[in-house]
């Protein structure tokens, strides 16, 4: 596994942001340490070269880094990068490189060989000695396809090639896709130094097939096939645990952290039960049924390893929300002809009618279940590469909840767009384009790094320096994924700001408080007491404010209703306490919320008016009579003047202790009740 | 929950997938099941699926007995009570005549089934004569109405809990069109009167009541007679209910064993479109692969549940380690730090939101651009106002255009690109297929996607340009697409073998069933239409066209391929050294010690036991096996 980057100096933008990314050495550094690089720079001012001192020729090519294992100076050599001043002529500088190849590494070596070329592809490649330029592409691929050298090239255009030469960039695109032809290469187009990086991979892990079989069209017939994964997310990196407690003398400390599992009983934390004495028990109703692995395997589902088809299916019965997991490919056996013009033949009819494959794969021999998923065609555009499938999963019955929504078409008429709202949003979905051509496609997966990983590994390099180091914020690059591009903003402008104007959005005014506020931090998701709220369906939101018996809460338009509505609900006789209690928390709320104002005050009085007739109604006295005191006395600690206020408001309402007479299980007497707002307590 | 140490060792990416994950259980369901235990029930029959005639009681019981079964797996919070009215023997809290409440040990009435309530059920018939006992309640000249009694008692048990967090349904299952045939005059109307009453009074309770009638061959189940006033049917309801009530009972006995979920927003999310303008989203999880329910491990001297401590020690000086740990990342011959929290911070790279970036065409998305399940996105008007309306012109304008949002969903640990694609209502036989709104796909990145292709071409030897298929070869192909052909195909067609065997074991070993369950494969092809000469036909002129008419089934042998070469070949090394060592001599004198860790292992590989763990660990193994 070796590989030589060789770059163009000239495409400046982008080697900019090679320099300020290192996550591609550091990478490299961490995944392929045995990995060989060298650096082979051309359109600089000095030449520095083997070939030049050997055989002449081959100017303003200078090899930065000679083939060697990765290190530290790979991180530093990237971010030295000198700045090209002269036109440099690709070919020389990919002769130096395959030289630097065959030199180093004799026919017996076993690694695998590449090279890398960046380049804007916006200078001439100078005339030959001899023959045509094609000619001496083909001497190049051909050697190239003989040392087992693979070839890749990344194009950089986009704004930088606006004022370009459209023959010379023809005559290089043209150049360049030759190699495609004659020897294993691929050409890859970025528009942005973001796409740059996307494409620059540099973690390769070397494909491992998950199943190697037939593909059972029937009993009579099989087709070879190897299956692969397409793709795989790549995790954040399992860093390991830390442990600081060894003395900063010790020079042998591992700093290692074990962890420990011990098996303690539920009943009886003291009882440690050893890691072998446990058995795996499964959940059947309310009871949990211990089944020993060697029971479960005596009676597990194992099915017979194979891939099988179960039939052709149109491609629009499946959409594409129902894959479900990571996607396989699946290629003709190599070395037979006859399976790779079978599944191309199957690939390109699926293609011609529309149609796609069910299939059933058991991939492993004592795979306890098995895959239903479908077959879809990826026919080669490239010469040399075979036709296959890719593989995606589908759910099984099981796996698919048939939850129902509402119709738009049953949406009341303030939620349908008009006319007018509909040519905006038309006009933004066609104009707010990331892919104006097949070409120009902005964040396309394959050239989309991940942000989070870039920013890590940029973050260990920084932090290798410089221990204390902040993270730092995400650079302009990145934001590229995170963020719509200013460009793209500024140039629709006209687009967004009609569709801002064609719709009024706002914050319902009705909703509590505390919604509104997880709205505004968008901590969303939530607590369970939120999901309550949130499960019903919006049909159901609008019909529940005038269904009385329902009213499980008291909300903050209609406290005084709810509460009425709430006490008086028969389904269960716990709704008088809840009630209650609710409106208590209300009112304190109210009390509370705010020093006593005007807006708040004559609701408080109206819930606590609301409250005594609740509880004489429902012979609760001392529920009320218990919180009217405890209301005077917390509310005693405030400011005198709002107290008072407070204080003679009850007065004037009428809203004092409930006495005997009201409901006799108060041990309030009615003179005692009467005097009790009479007397206003003093200031303590 | 219990701590299982393989997720524990999981990394913490994991965390937010199994927040992802989240399953939760429905809504709890409250079920009366009414039997109609009188001797009518016992009387008539109707044939079986056997041919045999079984009795109406027979079925109602062992429909009840298979929607028990089905119950404790699908909603396993949901509770049950089972009562048979018209009876000798009375059994129920309001000391009711007529009514009897069947129940087990360490249960409440109305309760979450347990196993023990299923197989004690599943016997109930042999000694429901002498234990229970059948008995019109419903008899001229007294004023007794067991059918009101068992209204009274089916409605005492719901009074638990509150209609807002379970749904209280009766099943009434009788063959009795006409329960006050006996009585006349003014008592049948008064009993009438009062039956309806209080049936009346249960639906008032949020109580919903459903029948579901036994007839005989001969003799319809008139609805009309009495039952209909009842459940209040009207109209065309009224004609409809019989064929479908039948449907019904059928429906209870083969239901699918799955989990049932209720309707629950993951999450709510804002939408930012432009800036200065936002929508507020709900998220739905509509796909999940369902995973066979959690383990719980436990004491297998006791059977009690155990619960994992996890504790972090430095290994350098045995202390305990409290307190978010600091991690590292070995680089360049040293090791650099990272506390928790500067971790956090380089996934935070958004604000959580989903942020619109702008529109591709659909073909853009390709079939490779997957990881894991979509989400569904429907819009809410409940906190933004104004939200829905600019989600329904986005969604007709994309299915217009056939494009789909390009979007950063800034999700705090696993932050993502995301394809929004609109879908359009689609109704089929009077249901909702695939409901209006968009799903949310998760996109790879470069990271994440292999090149297989390339790296398959740069593997060969000497370039050459791959074989195509020639204009013949494809329209063989396609003529045995047309042969095999799945008409109508829908998605989740197939029921997962694995999980129906998982639930179909666990059923067998909870009730000490004596046969383990054949569960039917219903993801094999179907060999039978294979074989069928015109399919048969299609499939052997493609493999003429491509493979030649010499194609020989002998070559086609499937060859030894190099890996699996290389396996037998260690195997046999392994079974040889195995052979140089005297393994219960080395255990009895203690010796296995002074052997290495290689040594060792010959003996697990020829044992097939694992090979995994320290040293001691294997010593204890090979001591285990060997009976030491």
């Amino acid at each position: 596994p070796i590989f030589a980057l060789i770059v163009a100096v000239v495409v400046h933008l982008f080697i900019n942001c090679l320099i300020r990314s290192p996550s591609f050495s550091v990478r490299q550094l961490i995944y392929h340490r045995a990995d060989e690089v060298g650096f082979v720079l051309f359109g600089t001012e000095e030449t520095d070269n083997e070939l030049t001192n050997e055989v002449g020729g081959y100017e303003h090519v200078t090899v930065l880094r000679n083939m060697k294992v990765v290190d530290g100076d790979l991180v530093d050599g990237v971010q030295q990068l000198p700045r090209g001043t002269v036109r440099g002529d690709y070919l020389d500088a990919i002769v130096v490189g395959v030289d630097m190849l065959i030199k180093d590494y004799k026919v017996s070596f076993k690694g695998r060989k590449r090279i890398c070329l960046i380049t804007n592809a916006q200078c001439p490649v100078k005339d030959p000695d001899e023959g045509t330029k094609e000619d001496q592409v083909s001497m190049i691929a051909k050697q190239m396809d003989e040392k087992g050298i693979s070839f890749e090239t990344i194009v950089v255009r986009g704004l930088l090639s606006v004022g370009a030469d459209k023959r010379t960039l023809e005559e290089n695109d043209h150049l360049l896709n030759l190699f495609s032809i004659k020897a294993s290469a691929k050409i890859v187009q970025v528009q942005n130094p973001c796409s740059l990086m996307g494409a620059l991979r540099t973690r390769h892990i070397s494909p491992v097939t998950i199943f190697r079989g037939e593909l059972e069209i029937s009993l009579k017939m099989k087709i070879k096939v190897w299956v692969y994964k397409k793709t795989a997310e790549e995790k954040f990196p399992t860093l390991k645990k830390y442990s600081d407690k060894a003395p900063p003398t010790d020079k042998f400390a591992t700093h290692d952290v074990k962890v420990d599992y011990e098996y303690q009983s539920v009943e009886d934390p003291d009882k440690v039960v050893p890691p072998e004495q446990r058995i795996k028990g499964y959940r059947y109703g309310p009871q949990v049924v211990p089944i020993s692995s060697a029971e479960w395997d005596a009676v597990k589902f194992k099915p017979e390893k194979g891939v099988k088809l179960l039939g052709f299916a149109d491609a629009s019965n499946v959409r594409r929300h129902y894959y479900v997991k990571d996607v396989n490919i699946f290629i003709a056996e190599p070395g037979d002809t006859r399976d790779t013009l079978a599944v191309s033949a199957l690939a390109r009819a699926m293609k011609e009618m529309n149609k796609v494959a069910i299939v059933r794969c058991v991939w492993r021999q004592g795979q306890q279940n098995v895959a239903v998923g479908v077959l879809t065609p990826n026919i080669s555009e490239n010469d040399n590469t075979a036709d296959s499938f890719y593989f995606n999963t589908l759910p099984f019955i099981e796996d698919v909840r048939e939850f129902q929504f509402p119709s738009f078409s049953n949406f009341p008429a303030s939620w349908q767009p008009n006319d007018k709202q509909q040519e905006a949003a038309d006009e933004l979905v066609k104009m707010l384009d990331l892919a104006p051509s097949s070409k120009d496609d902005v964040l396309l997966p394959e050239f989309t790094p991940n942000p989070i990983l870039e920013r890590f590994y940029r973050f260990l390099e920084l932090k290798s320096r410089e221990a204390d180091a902040a993270v730092p914020p995400l650079d302009g690059t990145l934001r590229r994924i995170t963020e719509p591009d200013p460009e793209l903003v500024a140039k629709n402008k006209y687009v967004l700001d009609k569709f801002r104007s064609s719709f009024e959005v706002k914050v319902n005014p009705k909703l509590k408080k505390s919604t509104q506020r997880v709205m505004e931090d968008n901590k969303a998701g939530g607590s369970d007491e939120e999901d309550g709220l949130l499960d019903a369906p919006p049909e159901a939101l609008a019909v529940r404010s005038s269904d009385d018996t329902h009213v499980d809460e008291i909300g903050d338009s209609n406290p005084v209703q709810d509460f009425e509505a709430m006490i008086s609900r028969r389904d269960s006789p716990d709704w008088i306490g809840k009630a209650i209690q609710k409106m208590k928390n209300k009112i304190s709320g109210l009390l509370l919320s705010r020093p006593y104002q005007e807006i708040n005050n004559s609701t408080a009085l109206d819930c606590l008016e609301a409250l005594r007739k609740g509880c004489i109604m429902e012979q609760e006295p001392k529920q009320y009579n218990d919180f009217l005191r405890e209301c005077i006395d917390e509310n005693k600690l405030g400011d005198h003047n709002i107290f008072s206020r407070f204080y003679r408001d009850l007065a004037s309402k009428g809203l004092t202790l409930i006495s005997k007479t009201e409901a006799p299980d108060s041990e309030v007497p009615e003179d005692e009740a009467r005097r009790f707002l009479l007397k206003e307590p003093k200031e303590e | 929950m219990d701590l299982d140490p393989e997720d524990v060792f999981k990394d913490d990416e994991d965390d937010e997938d199994s927040e992802f994950f989240q399953l939760r259980d429905s809504t709890k369901e409250f079920v009366v099941y009414l039997i109609d235990a009188s001797p009518k029930m016992f009387t008539a029959t109707c044939p079986g699926a056997d041919g045999e005639n079984e009795t109406h009681f027979h079925i109602a019981v062992t429909s009840v007995a298979q929607a028990l079964k089905t119950h404790i797996i699908n909603n396993t919070y949901n509770e049950v009570a089972i009562c048979f009215f018209n009876t000798k023997e009375k059994r129920n809290s309001q000391d009711l005549s007529g009514v009897f409440v069947f129940d087990v040990a360490e249960r409440e009435h109305l309760d979450r089934p347990t196993a023990r309530l299923i197989k004690e059920f599943g016997c109930v018939e042999e000694s429901f004569a002498k234990e229970i006992g059948s008995q019109y309640g419903i008899v001229s000249g007294s004023w007794e109405n067991s059918l009101y009694n068992a209204l009274w008692v089916a409605q005492a048990l719901l009074r638990k809990g509150s209609t807002k967090t379970a749904e209280k349904r009766i099943l009434l299952l009788t063959n009795e069109d006409d329960p006050f045939r006996n009585i006349s005059g003014i008592a049948k109307a008064d009993m009438i009167r009062t039956t309806l009453q209080r049936a009346k009074d249960a639906q008032d309770l949020g109580i919903s009541i459903e029948l579901l009638p036994f007839s005989r061959p001969d003799e319809e189940f008139k609805v009309s007679i009495f039952y209909a006033d009842l459940i209040g049917l009207e109209g065309d309801d009224l004609i409809e209910y019989m064929p479908s009530a039948g449907q019904k009972l059928e429906d209870m006995k083969n239901q699918l064993r799955k989990r049932m979920f209720a309707k629950r927003i993951v999450k709510r999310i804002k939408f930012v479109i432009t800036n200065g303008l936002s929508i507020d989203l709900h998220t739905y999880a509509l796909i999940r692969p369902t995973a066979p329910g959690a383990i719980t491990w436990l004491d297998s001297v006791t059977n009690r549940p155990l619960k994992a401590e996890r504790s972090f020690i430095c290994a350098d000086t045995g202390a305990l380690m409290q307190g978010p740990l600091k991690r590292y990342q070995p680089y360049k011959n040293e090791d650099v730090k990272f506390s928790e929290e500067e971790l956090r911070e380089i996934k935070r790279v958004s604000t959580g939101h989903l942020r619109l970036l702008g529109f591709k065409p659909l073909s853009c998305l390709k079939d490779y651009h997957n990881l894991k399940p979509s989400t569904f996105v429907f819009p809410s008007d409940k906190e933004v106002i104004g939200s829905t309306c600019a989600f329904v012109a986005l969604h007709r304008a994309m299915i217009r255009n056939q494009r789909f949002a390009l979007a950063f969903y800034g999700l705090s640990t696993n932050p993502r690109l995301v394809a929004l694609v609109a879908q359009e209502e689609i109704i089929s036989d009077g249901g909702q297929f695939e409901p209006p709104g968009m799903h949310m796909i998760f996109l790879p990145y470069s990271d994440d996607i292999r090149d297989i292709e390339q790296a398959r071409t740069s593997q060969l030897t000497t370039k050459r340009p791959a074989h195509r298929a020639t204009e013949d070869h494809i329209q063989k192909a396609a003529a045995l697409m047309k042969r095999i052909y799945l008409k109508d195909f829908s998605v989740c067609q197939f029921s997962n073998p694995a999980l129906q065997r998982h639930y179909a074991v666990l059923q067998a070993l909870a009730l000490d069933e004596d046969e383990m369950p054949e569960i039917h494969d219903e993801t094999l092809p179907d060999e039978e239409g294979m074989s069928r000469p015109a399919v048969a036909k299609a499939i052997q002129e493609f493999r003429t066209s491509v493979y030649g008419e010499d194609y020989d089934e002998a070559d086609d042998k499937p060859r030894e391929s190099e890996a699996s070469k290389k396996r037998k070949a260690a195997a046999e090394c392994v079974a040889q050294e195995y052979k140089n060592y005297d393994w219960e001599e080395l255990a009895d004198s203690g010796k296995l010690k002074d052997l290495t860790v290689v040594e060792l292992k010959y003996y697990l590989a020829a044992q097939k036991l694992p090979l995994a763990g320290k040293k001691e660990v294997l010593i204890s193994r090979i001591l285990t096996h060997l009976g030491k």
